[in-house]
């Protein structure tokens, strides 16, 4: 197990190295720096001013000078400043990523708590006008691009409403925090909601002919026990993989819902520091989201290995 | 009687007809004036950037030696008043401007303000001091000041190197606050620290920048306003849903293209709208310094082939104005009248004789039916640049030029030209002061850092320096115009339209002037109030 858990911890940090340098040389392959963007932004490009200010921000170092003051500072916490702020980096990072995971987390459970049981009507409902409607309301779901059903929700809340569910850094009472991220989160979760609901149909349809569901209906168990208990139970497994790659590529679909919606979150941040080409920000953020995947990743080979005897003696 | 009632219908008239102002009655303090802003600045420095979209959050931070009324839409000589200068003159030679500065007037953190933050600010400017900025885009509009002096800390001199009278109005620009010598330039760029009506409280970049009151301003009884709070909101269909929806007070200024204002009068009926020009125009940029566009007949035929009234229709709907460099009036003060216009080769009424001009130069240069001139049309990766690019491409077929549409990414559009590095491009050029001082010096003279193209004519440069030094309006405004002219023919930078752009604000709102020739100078908000 010992040399297990070594191998994997090696793995982990190849893994990261190799993160950390294509995150850095991709970031230089893009035409451009913070300093052409600022003198885009002025209008006018003075040789003098631009080698200055290249100099004042280090970016006229030789990259692997560059690499090396960013990565060890990253080792010792220490991120940077970001170019565009001239705040910490670290300062300017970590309010925004609360936002995100609440977002995400609740597009997450928009997702499971409508795609599952819609699912599960629509597979025990094969055939039925209630299974094609809902099969319509999934396509839809994969078809609609979710900037297009942001702006969608804002222009039908305004028509209809008067209102309009943007972001509020400050709500007063905790059903006001709920709308403020309720409606993005059902924006952004639709499509993975459409998905999961799919696939949950799917694998519950291929469950529910087996030969043991037969037998607990001839042993008299109610639909709702053998649709529930022993068909989801099983059918859960595929559903549960995908939620969790959804996750994963949500980070893609916040980017559009954030910006939509106003919302503060890292996503938003995320581009808008690529746009300014802010490399301690890009850096540093894209870092944090890989040692996040990557440890968890490590974690659940570890938790694995703990459960499966088979892997840790033959990995 | 009858005359009674005339007299009151032209008074109502030119109440309802005065677009930028509202109708104000006894203006009440307090209330936050909730607007969003287009883009996140990329600091808070007006020094050091080259965008309204720092103007508009920290002007009101801010005062100047001289401000345009903030009151009066059109900037002019006799619109500008003292700020932080209680007085001026000019000595007898038109070579010394003198201030006498307002005794009292304390920075936001406290200290006073003296001549020496005056004289501090403008060596900065000119690149005389030990403290820089980081970028100086405006550092041209200095070049005729030998120095700056004090005299006592209520008295600052400007020592010219030859008459400029136009430099008062480069100094009553939104571009041209005093800042404070005991705060660094980079102090400035995140933590403002000003004399004006509103004190700096937070800048979250991509969320919000907040200006609360200040209650020790010098100007007794102003702001009306408690503060003022920007939100950043970058999607524009976001924004003015939001206005609409009641979220903000106004809209960012200009902001509105006109296909979209129609939808924000419907949507929300009782808004106060206007359209202004904004004093930025499009333009075509060649690059004269090699072929195919070396051929002043070439450059000739494709300045004669532009339809610019199609730009217009199809782009403003028809709001829009044709003009030379300078803004055309009657909003900008130095255009060519219309019969001047239309009277140089390609601004004439009849297209069609234009374009027939165009393709017998472009016969004589070697291209026709047969032979096509491919050339690449760059431009910036923005709508604005990007859809009258799309039209420019299809004018030109039509004088045998097959254009293609390169997009360039704004990082990289001005270090791409600067190194010349194109063949046609469609470019924007925003006028901070309607000024010719400003706009020829900037874009057209021979070396200057703003001037894509490389023009350099030596002969023009001695007729920008005579306007520059005329002080006698009408005499100046007839060699403007003949500068115009002579750049409009030597295909310089042909100007294709000028634009124009809406804002809207709630009803309550009182008190608030767009700008009319210019869309760098009116945001220090003092005036305005809520009535609610």
């Amino acid at each position: 197990m010992f040399a297990y858990l070594v191998r994997r911890l090696f793995l982990m940090l190849v893994t990261l190295f190799g993160i950390s340098v294509v995150i850095f040389f991709l970031l230089r392959v893009v035409p451009g720096n913070i300093v052409d963007i600022l003198f885009a932004a002025a209008g006018y490009v003075d040789p003098a001013d631009k080698a200055n200010l290249e100099k004042e921000l280090g970016i006229d170092q030789p990259l692997v000078v560059q690499y090396w003051h960013w990565i060890s500072g990253f080792l010792r916490g220490d991120f940077g400043y970001s170019y565009v702020s001239e705040k910490p980096a670290l300062q300017e990072i970590l309010p925004r990523i609360p936002i995100t995971a609440r977002l995400a987390g609740l597009a997450l459970l928009f997702s499971a708590s409508i795609g599952i049981p819609l699912g599960v009507i629509s597979a025990v409902k094969q055939g039925t006008r209630l299974d094609y409607a809902l099969r319509v309301v999934s396509l839809s779901g994969l078809s609609l691009p979710s900037f297009w059903l942001g702006l969608l929700i804002l222009t039908a809340s305004v028509a209809m409403f008067g209102q309009m569910p943007i972001f509020n850094p400050n709500p007063q009472t905790w059903l006001e925090a709920f709308a403020t991220y309720a409606v993005p989160a059902a924006a952004v979760g639709f499509r993975s909601a459409a998905l999961t609901m799919r696939i949950t149909r799917s694998s519950m349809l291929e469950v529910l002919r087996q030969d043991y569901i037969r037998t607990a209906r001839a042993k008299g168990a109610s639909d709702a026990a053998v649709n529930y208990q022993h068909a989801l139970k099983n059918a859960i497994l595929p559903v549960i993989t995908v939620i969790g790659i959804e996750a994963a590529f949500l980070i893609g679909g916040l980017i559009v819902t954030e910006t939509v919606f106003n919302i503060p979150g890292v996503a938003r941040f995320l581009v808008e520091a690529i746009r300014w080409r802010d490399y301690p920000i890009v850096q540093n953020l894209v870092m944090l989201i890989a040692v996040v995947v990557v440890s968890a990743n490590f974690i659940v080979d570890m938790l694995y290995a703990v459960f499966d005897p088979r892997i840790r003696y033959t990995d | 009687m009858r005359s009674v009632w005339a007299l009151a219908a032209v008074a109502a008239l030119s109440v309802l007809t005065a677009p930028t102002t509202t109708l104000a009655g006894e203006p009440k303090q307090g209330g936050i004036l909730r607007m969003y802003h287009r883009d996140s600045p990329g600091n808070a420095s007006i020094h050091e950037g080259a965008t309204y979209s720092l103007n508009v959050p920290f002007m009101p931070v801010f005062n100047n030696l001289v401000i345009y009324k903030q009151d009066v839409a059109q900037n002019s000589m006799d619109t500008i008043v003292p700020e932080l200068a209680e007085s001026w003159a000019w000595a007898g030679d038109g070579k010394t401007l003198t201030f006498k500065l307002r005794q009292g007037v304390k920075w936001h953190d406290g200290k006073p303000f003296t001549s020496a933050d005056v004289k501090c600010t403008f060596d900065m400017l000119m690149g005389k001091s030990q403290q820089k900025f980081r970028q100086n885009p405006r550092k041209t509009w200095y070049e005729q000041v030998n120095d700056v002096s004090t005299n006592g800390d209520l008295e600052v001199s400007f020592n010219l190197k030859r008459p400029q009278p136009s430099l008062l109005a480069l100094l009553a620009s939104g571009y041209t606050p005093v800042y404070p010598c005991h705060v660094s330039p980079g102090d400035m760029r995140t933590h403002p620290i000003g004399t004006g009506p509103f004190k700096f409280v937070e800048f979250k970049a991509n969320e919000s920048i907040k200006l609360v009151r200040n209650a020790d301003y010098w100007r007794k009884g102003r702001p009306y306003l408690d503060g003022i709070e920007f939100t950043i909101i970058p999607n524009r269909s976001t924004a003015i849903l939001a206005f609409v929806a009641g979220k903000f007070d106004m809209t960012f200024p200009t902001h509105i293209t006109i296909p979209l204002l129609k939808d924000v009068k419907s949507q929300s009926p009782n808004a106060v709208c206007t359209v202004e020009p904004t004093n930025v125009s499009t333009n075509i940029i060649v690059n004269s310094s090699s072929s195919p566009f070396d051929n002043i007949d070439i450059r000739r035929a494709m300045a004669m082939s532009l339809d610019r009234k199609a730009f217009v229709s199809i782009l403003f709907e028809g709001q829009a104005d044709i003009g030379g460099t300078m803004l055309p009036p009657p909003q900008g003060l130095w255009g060519m009248p219309k019969d001047m216009l239309e009277s140089i080769p390609g601004y004439g009424p009849d297209v069609n004789a234009n374009r027939e001009e165009a393709r017998k130069l472009m016969q004589k240069a070697g291209y026709g039916p047969d032979k096509h001139l491919a050339v690449k049309v760059s431009t910036r990766n923005l709508a604005e640049y990007r859809d009258p690019a799309v039209i420019l491409i299809d004018q030109l077929k039509s004088i045998y030029i097959d254009g293609e549409l390169d997009v360039v990414e704004t990082a990289n559009w001005f270090p791409k030209i600067a190194r010349k590095d194109y063949m046609l491009g469609l470019n924007l050029t925003g006028s901070a002061v309607d000024d010719p001082d400003q706009s020829f010096y900037e874009n057209y003279s021979c070396g200057s850092e703003r001037n894509y193209t490389n023009y350099c004519n030596k002969e023009i440069e001695k007729l920008f320096d005579a306007q520059s030094q005329e002080t006698d309006l009408n005499k100046r405004k007839k060699l403007v115009w003949d500068i115009d002219r002579k750049l409009q023919e030597d295909v310089a930078r042909p100007i294709i339209f000028h634009a124009r752009a809406g804002t809207c604000w709630q009803p309550y709102v009182r008190g608030v002037t767009v700008m009319s020739n210019s869309s760098y100078n009116g945001y220090r908000y003092e005036d305005v109030w809520m009535d609610k």
